[in-house]
């Protein structure tokens, strides 16, 4: 408890605020650079002081703080890093974001339980419908409703989230071949992802930012024939995975870029709070689908899929055989979609049917009310976490009784797994960077949110 | 005090002079991983907080958000902190990974972390006034710059 307030502020007046950047050696504490070099993890002061000084501790005229980004086609958006380099050698590592930052959570709190999902879907807009389906349980269970959603929609439901992880992986797979000069797997990736997305716009009328899970079930019910499409795409991709097996996973050039690359160990990653593809390729089989099974989960087959090295090539493998198994669910959800309501006959969050509208006053206010005033959730606060292709996305939202939250707080994957990016990086190679960025498939709309 | 107010989550309270011991006693419970950690501004909270009756509500509360590998649970710990001493120990030593959300919750609400690595603002400029999710932070708006007057047709 040293720093009181009022020093805070004043030093905040007078312009002294901290500099979010990476500072030249000279200007760093020993504790600083511990840090900053990744030997500050689980250690504490008095084991960081015994590890005595770094090994590699170039005076300042030896090394280089270069910018990478936010304007850097690699960056997946606008990450910025500033990197120490010594020749090729990237020696410290500092992820500098917010350059996205439009205070989604703030406007959250404006927005009615009814509108959020049009919010939160746009902050990881590669797996929309998983920040949907976290925002909608999260209110479910603040409303008491979570047991009762109708088994099609809570079916449903799987069979988007997981058709939204392959499309999330296949983008992956193409842009982490394009970050590594695989130029064609970008094309090829974007090909297949391009396959589901056109599902998606022909169940939901948009490819992205769909606001189609909405707390109580879904907006509306499946299409005709998209049993069919669905059986289209399974169909499709396996022969395209085999495709992108022969063109990467066996060739030389790719192994050799990516195997021992951005090394990272369980220990560390759990530390970090690193989760999804980055935690399972340590070898931790830690996937929430299987360990705090949400949905119906627990009925389906499927095999989390673990690294041993928790390198580059581990994390891209992972994410090419979480495809298949996507592909495993997608399957069984098809064989086991039942039929009936695919949003709950509550009438306190769902609006009446478009054509009781045109016969009853009384709809027509009820639907007036829900679209306007939104419905009323009970106080408390509740914190739900699901799998998003990224690793654990959590939703807390505190209600204070009214029709918009409190405070709603969305836990992004990408931005707690960006902080693992000094410690893979560290006494790798500048080329490497590229690969390790994008092995962590960050989504910078979550990152700044 | 609604009995379901966590909505049957485990939530743990403590004050701040307890926070590190709680937290250490939760990670040696083999809660190992920080999932959450971020904070609310109750000033303009309407209902019932219901907190027990030895926590003293005050305007902000940390809420952590700690996961067990091992048991597959998660506890939520929430932390009174008042306005006008804003500060709470940093999890830093214990958790790494709470780095990046201390500092979010630093320039979100204001709220300093003793002994924190890194002390900066992450998501708004270094020169930001002010601390965005606080409830009495001003919206307000951007002045319109260009507009058209419809009467006269003349924009300007």
């Amino acid at each position: 408890m040293s720093a009181p307030t009022t020093d805070i502020l004043a030093t905040i007046e007078g312009g002294n605020e901290p500099e979010q950047g990476l500072k030249p050696r000279s200007e760093l504490t020993a504790r600083e650079l511990m840090r900053e070099v990744g030997a500050v993890l689980r250690l504490s002061e008095a084991e960081v002081a015994k590890l005595g000084d770094i090994p590699v501790d170039p005076a300042d005229d030896q090394t280089m703080i270069i910018n990478m980004g936010p304007q850097h086609p690699s960056t997946h958006g606008v990450l910025r890093l500033m990197l120490e380099l010594q020749g090729e050698t990237v020696l410290r590592c500092k992820p500098i974001i917010g350059y996205l930052h439009t205070g989604m959570e703030k406007t959250g709190e404006a927005l009615t339980y009814m509108q959020g999902g049009t919010n939160v879907t746009r902050m990881d807009y590669v797996s929309p419908l998983n920040n949907e389906l976290v925002f909608s349980m999260a209110t479910e269970k603040l409303l008491g409703i979570e047991n009762e959603i109708p088994e099609r929609a809570v079916w449903m439901r799987m069979l988007l989230s997981e058709l939204n992880r392959m499309s999330s992986h296949l983008l992956f797979l193409a842009t982490n071949g394009m970050d590594l000069g695989a130029v064609s797997m970008m094309i090829y990736g974007w090909r297949e992802r391009e396959e589901v997305l056109r599902f998606f716009q022909k169940v939901t009328g948009l490819r992205m930012n769909h606001n189609f899970i909405r707390p109580g079930g879904v907006a509306a019910d499946l299409p005709e024939g998209w049993r069919d499409d669905v059986l289209r795409l399974l169909e499709l991709i396996p022969p395209r995975l085999e495709e992108y097996d022969t063109l990467m996973t066996g060739q030389p050039i790719w192994r050799e870029r990516l195997q021992g690359v951005g090394v990272i160990t369980a220990q560390e990653a759990m530390a970090l709070g690193a989760t999804g593809p980055i935690l399972r390729s340590t070898g931790v089989a830690w996937d929430l689908r299987r360990e705090q099974p949400y949905l119906h989960y627990d009925e389906v087959e499927f095999d989390v899929v673990v690294g041993q090295y928790g390198d580059c090539f581990d994390r891209y493998s992972i994410r090419l055989n979480e495809v298949r198994e996507s592909m495993r669910i997608v399957q069984q959800v098809l064989d086991r979609m039942p039929g009936g309501d695919y949003r709950i006959q509550n009438k306190k969050v769902t609006p009446p049917p478009r054509v009781r509208i045109n016969q009853s006053m009384e709809a027509l206010i009820h639907h007036f009310k829900i679209f306007t005033e939104g419905f009323k959730v009970p106080e408390g606060e509740v914190y739900v976490a699901i799998e998003s292709p990224r690793g654990e996305i959590g939703c807390y939202i505190a209600s204070d009784g009214s029709a918009t939250p409190y405070r709603m707080h969305v836990r992004a994957p990408s931005f707690v797994n960006i902080q693992c990016l000094p410690h893979m990086m560290h006494g790798g190679l500048i080329a490497d960077a590229v690969a390790i960025i994008s092995s962590i498939d960050p989504v910078l709309g979550e990152v700044d949110r | 005090m609604a009995a379901d107010y966590g909505r049957e989550q485990r939530v743990v309270h403590c004050t701040r002079t307890e926070y590190l011991a709680t937290v250490r006693s939760l990670l040696a419970e083999s809660f190992s991983m920080c999932a959450d950690l971020t904070a609310v501004d109750y000033l303009t909270y309407a209902a019932d907080r219901s907190l027990p009756p030895e926590v003293a509500a005050e305007r902000f509360e940390v809420v952590v958000n700690l996961l067990s590998i091992e048991k597959r649970e998660r506890v939520r710990v929430r932390v009174q902190v008042p306005v006008d001493d804003a500060t709470i120990p940093s999890l830093f030593d214990m958790y790494p990974g709470s780095e990046a959300m201390e500092r979010e919750v630093y320039d979100m609400f204001g709220i300093s972390f003793t002994d924190h690595p890194d002390p900066t603002r992450i998501l708004m400029p270094e020169d930001w006034d002010g601390f965005p999710l606080r409830k009495d932070y001003d919206q307000g708006s951007i002045p319109v710059q260009f507009s058209t007057d419809f009467a006269t047709g003349s924009s300007r």
